[in-house]
C-alpha cells in the first residue's frame, strides 16, 4: 500500500478539463517529483490531493483510505502538508505566528514546541526574524516560513509547489538541500517544479506531466538520461 | 513634567502587565472609569451649555448602541475580513423579536432580560441563513448581497403587517422591569444609561475572549489569505459562518435593548444609513480594534446628533431666510462620505490601528531605512 496514490483523476476547472487521469504514487520515505510546463496540471493535481479543488471522477487514498471526498481541514489533519504555490505566508503575522498557524489542528503543547525547535533548526534564518512580520521578508525567506508552516502540521507527505520560483539560484541551492534534509528525517515529498534539472537531482522518481496527462514515469535517473526530456525540460 | 511622568512610568509598566494578564478585568475597570466619567464631563462648560445633564446621559445611552453595533460590526468586517454593509438587518431583527413578544400588539408581555438572549440567538441564526449562501463570495459580491439582505428586511416588516404593523411599527414596546426593585421609564435616563455600560462591558468581554481564542486565530488566517487558511487546516466554511453569527448576535442583542429603549420598532429606523453609520465607524476607530470602532462610532453618534443639531439652533439664530430653510441634520450622510474618504485616502488603518496592523507598518518602515 502506498503512502499516497491517484488513480485516474480528473478534474475541471468548469468546462476546462484540467486533469485528464492522473495517476502517481508517493511511497514511504521518498521523494517524487512532478515536472511539466506551465499549464500542464502541475498545481491542479496538488490542489485536488489536498481537497481544495475537487476530482470529477477517479481516487485518491492516504495510506489506503479514501480521501477525495475529504474537507482540506481533514486531509491536513490525517497527513498532507502543503505549501502552496506563490509561499501564500499570512503577511501581516510574525513568522512566529505563522508557524503557530501551521500546527492549528494540534493541541498546544511539548511536542509542538519541539517541532518549533526542528524548524528553526532546519530554517536558522526564520529563527532571526521570529517575531518579524511575513510580509516584509525576503522571497526566499517566504518561502522557508511556507515549507516551515506545512512542517508544523506534521505532516506524513509534504506537497511543495514550485519552492525555487522567484529566488536566487544560491537560495534554490539552500531549498533543495533542505527538502533532502526534510525527506532524510522521514517525511515523503511530493515535488512540483519547473527547475526540472534541479528537481531530477534530488528526487528518487519523476513523473512528467502534459496537458493533464501523465506521460512519462521512472527512476529520476533514467529521467534525466531520457533524450526527450533533455529536450524538452532540461533545455540540453 | 517629565519627571513627574518617568516616576509614574514604573507603575504604568506593572498595571499594564497586570490588566494585559487580567484583560476582563480591565475592561470592567476601564467602562465604569468611563462610565462615571462622561456625566461629569458633560457638565463642564462646553458641554455642559449645549444640554442638560439628563439630556446628555441619554445621549450617550444611544451612542453606545451605536458603539455596541461597531463592535459587532468589526467581528464581521475586522476579525474576518468579511465587508457586510447589510448589518441594520440583524439590528432590526432583534428589535422586531423582542416588541412582537413584549407590547400591545398582540397583547404578549414576556420579560426583557431572557429577551436579551433570545434577540441574540435570532440575530445569529440570520446570520448564519446570511452566511451560508455567500460563503463563496469575496470582497465586492459579498458586499453586494449583504447591502441587499439589509434592504430586504425592512421591506418584508414593512409588508408583514399582521405581525410587524407595517409602516406603523410596533409602538409601546415593554421597558425592561426588574422586579420588586427598578422600573425603567422614559423620563429617568439613568437605568438605561447603567444598563448600556453594563452591556458594553460584557461584548467587550466576550470579544476579546473570541479574538484570543482558537476561533480569532481562524478569523485572522481567513481575513489574511483564506487558501491560506485551509492549508493549515482551518476549516473556513466553518469560521466564516462563526463571524456572521456571533456580528450578527451582538446586534439582534443591542436590537433588543433600542427597542425597549425607543419603546417603539418601525421599518424606518433600520434603512441603509444605519448599516453605513456601522461601516464608517469601524473604519474610522480602526478595523480590528474593538476599542477603536467604539470610540469611532461614539465620535461619529455625538456629532450628527449633538452638533448638527446644534449647528441647526446657531444658524437660526441669524435669521438669514436660506439657511433657515437647511436641516443639518441630513448632513449625516455627507459627514459619513467625507470619514469614509478621507480615511481611505489618508489614514486607512484607521485612528486607532489594531495592533497587528500598527506592527506591520512599523516593520516595514524599518525595512525601507
Amino acid at each position: 500500500m502506498s503512502l499516497l496514490e491517484l488513480k485516474d483523476v480528473h478534474t475541471y476547472y468548469g468546462a476546462v478539463h484540467a486533469l485528464r487521469g492522473v495517476s502517481l504514487k508517493v511511497e514511504e520515505g521518498e521523494i517524487v517529483t512532478l515536472i511539466g510546463s506551465n499549464g500542464a496540471g502541475k498545481t491542479t493535481t496538488l490542489r485536488t490531493i489536498s481537497g481544495l479543488e475537487r476530482a470529477r471522477s477517479g481516487s485518491i487514498t492516504l495510506n489506503g483510505k479514501s480521501i477525495e471526498h475529504t474537507a482540506p481541514h481533514e486531509i491536513v489533519r490525517l497527513g498532507v502538508g502543503h505549501s502552496p504555490e506563490g509561499r501564500r505566508v499570512f503577511t501581516r503575522m510574525s513568522v512566529r505566528e505563522n508557524l503557530e498557524m501551521g500546527a492549528f489542528l494540534r493541541k498546544p503543547g511539548a511536542e509542538v514546541q519541539a517541532d518549533f525547535k526542528k524548524v528553526f533548526d532546519l530554517f536558522p534564518r526564520l529563527k532571526e526574524r521570529e517575531f518579524q512580520a511575513a510580509g516584509t521578508m525576503s522571497g526566499g525567506e517566504q518561502q522557508m516560513l511556507a515549507i516551515g508552516r506545512a512542517l508544523m502540521g506534521q505532516p506524513k507527505v509534504l506537497l511543495l509547489d514550485e519552492p525555487s520560483m522567484g529566488l536566487a539560484p544560491i537560495l534554490v541551492e539552500q531549498i533543495f538541500d533542505i527538502i533532502k534534509e526534510i525527506n532524510s528525517r522521514g517525511t515523503a515529498v511530493l515535488l512540483v517544479e519547473q527547475n526540472a534539472m534541479m528537481a531530477l537531482g534530488i528526487a528518487n522518481r519523476g513523473y512528467i506531466l502534459q496537458i493533464g496527462e501523465v506521460t512519462l514515469e521512472d527512476d529520476c535517473k533514467k529521467l534525466a538520461n531520457n533524450p526527450k526530456v533533455k529536450e524538452a525540460y532540461l533545455g540540453v | 513634567m517629565s519627571a513627574l511622568i518617568a516616576r509614574f512610568a514604573p507603575w504604568r509598566a506593572r498595571s499594564n502587565a497586570y490588566f494585559a494578564q487580567h484583560r476582563s478585568l480591565g475592561v470592567l475597570v476601564a467602562v465604569v472609569a468611563i462610565g462615571v466619567l462622561l456625566p461629569l464631563l458633560s457638565r463642564i462648560p462646553p458641554f455642559g451649555d449645549l444640554q442638560s445633564m439628563n439630556a446628555w446621559v441619554n445621549a450617550f445611552t444611544i451612542a453606545g448602541i451605536y458603539a455596541l453595533l461597531a463592535v459587532g460590526l468589526n467581528v464581521v468586517i475586522g476579525f474576518a475580513g468579511l465587508l457586510d454593509l447589510g448589518y441594520a438587518a440583524f439590528f432590526a431583527l432583534g428589535g422586531y423579536t423582542y416588541a412582537i413578544v413584549a407590547s400591545p400588539f398582540f397583547d404578549i408581555h414576556l420579560p426583557f432580560w431572557p429577551m436579551l438572549i433570545v434577540g441574540a440567538l435570532i440575530g445569529a441564526m440570520f446570520g448564519i441563513f446570511l452566511g451560508a449562501p455567500t460563503l463563496r463570495l469575496r470582497g465586492d459580491y459579498l458586499a453586494i448581497v449583504t447591502l441587499g439582505f439589509g434592504e430586504i428586511v425592512p421591506i418584508v416588516l414593512l409588508n408583514s403587517d399582521p405581525f410587524t404593523g407595517g409602516t406603523n411599527g410596533l409602538g409601546g414596546v415593554d421597558k425592561p422591569v426588574i422586579p420588586g426593585i427598578l422600573e425603567f421609564t422614559l423620563i429617568n435616563p439613568w437605568p438605561f444609561y447603567v444598563l448600556m455600560m453594563a452591556m458594553i462591558a460584557l461584548i467587550m468581554i466576550v470579544v476579546f475572549r473570541l479574538q484570543d481564542s482558537r476561533i480569532g486565530r481562524a478569523w485572522d488566517a481567513v481575513r489574511e489569505d483564506e487558501l491560506a487558511a485551509e492549508s493549515s487546516g482551518v476549516n473556513t466554511v466553518i469560521s466564516k459562518l462563526q463571524a456572521f453569527a456571533v456580528g450578527a448576535a451582538i446586534a439582534g442583542f443591542v436590537g433588543v435593548f433600542n427597542a425597549a429603549k425607543l419603546t417603539i420598532v418601525a421599518p424606518d429606523q433600520f434603512k441603509f444609513v444605519v448599516s453605513i453609520s456601522a461601516v464608517a465607524a469601524v473604519v474610522l476607530g480602526g478595523m480590528g480594534n474593538p476599542v477603536g470602532v467604539a470610540a469611532g462610532a461614539f465620535v461619529i453618534y455625538l456629532v450628527q446628533s449633538i452638533f448638527l443639531k446644534q449647528l441647526n439652533t446657531l444658524v437660526d439664530n441669524f435669521n438669514i431666510p436660506v439657511l433657515k430653510e437647511v436641516d443639518f441634520l441630513e448632513f449625516q450622510y455627507v459627514l459619513y462620505g467625507i470619514v469614509l474618504v478621507l480615511m481611505m485616502l489618508r489614514r486607512p488603518q484607521g485612528i486607532f490601528p489594531a495592533k497587528r496592523r500598527m506592527r506591520l507598518f512599523k516593520d516595514s518602515e524599518g525595512a525601507g531605512k
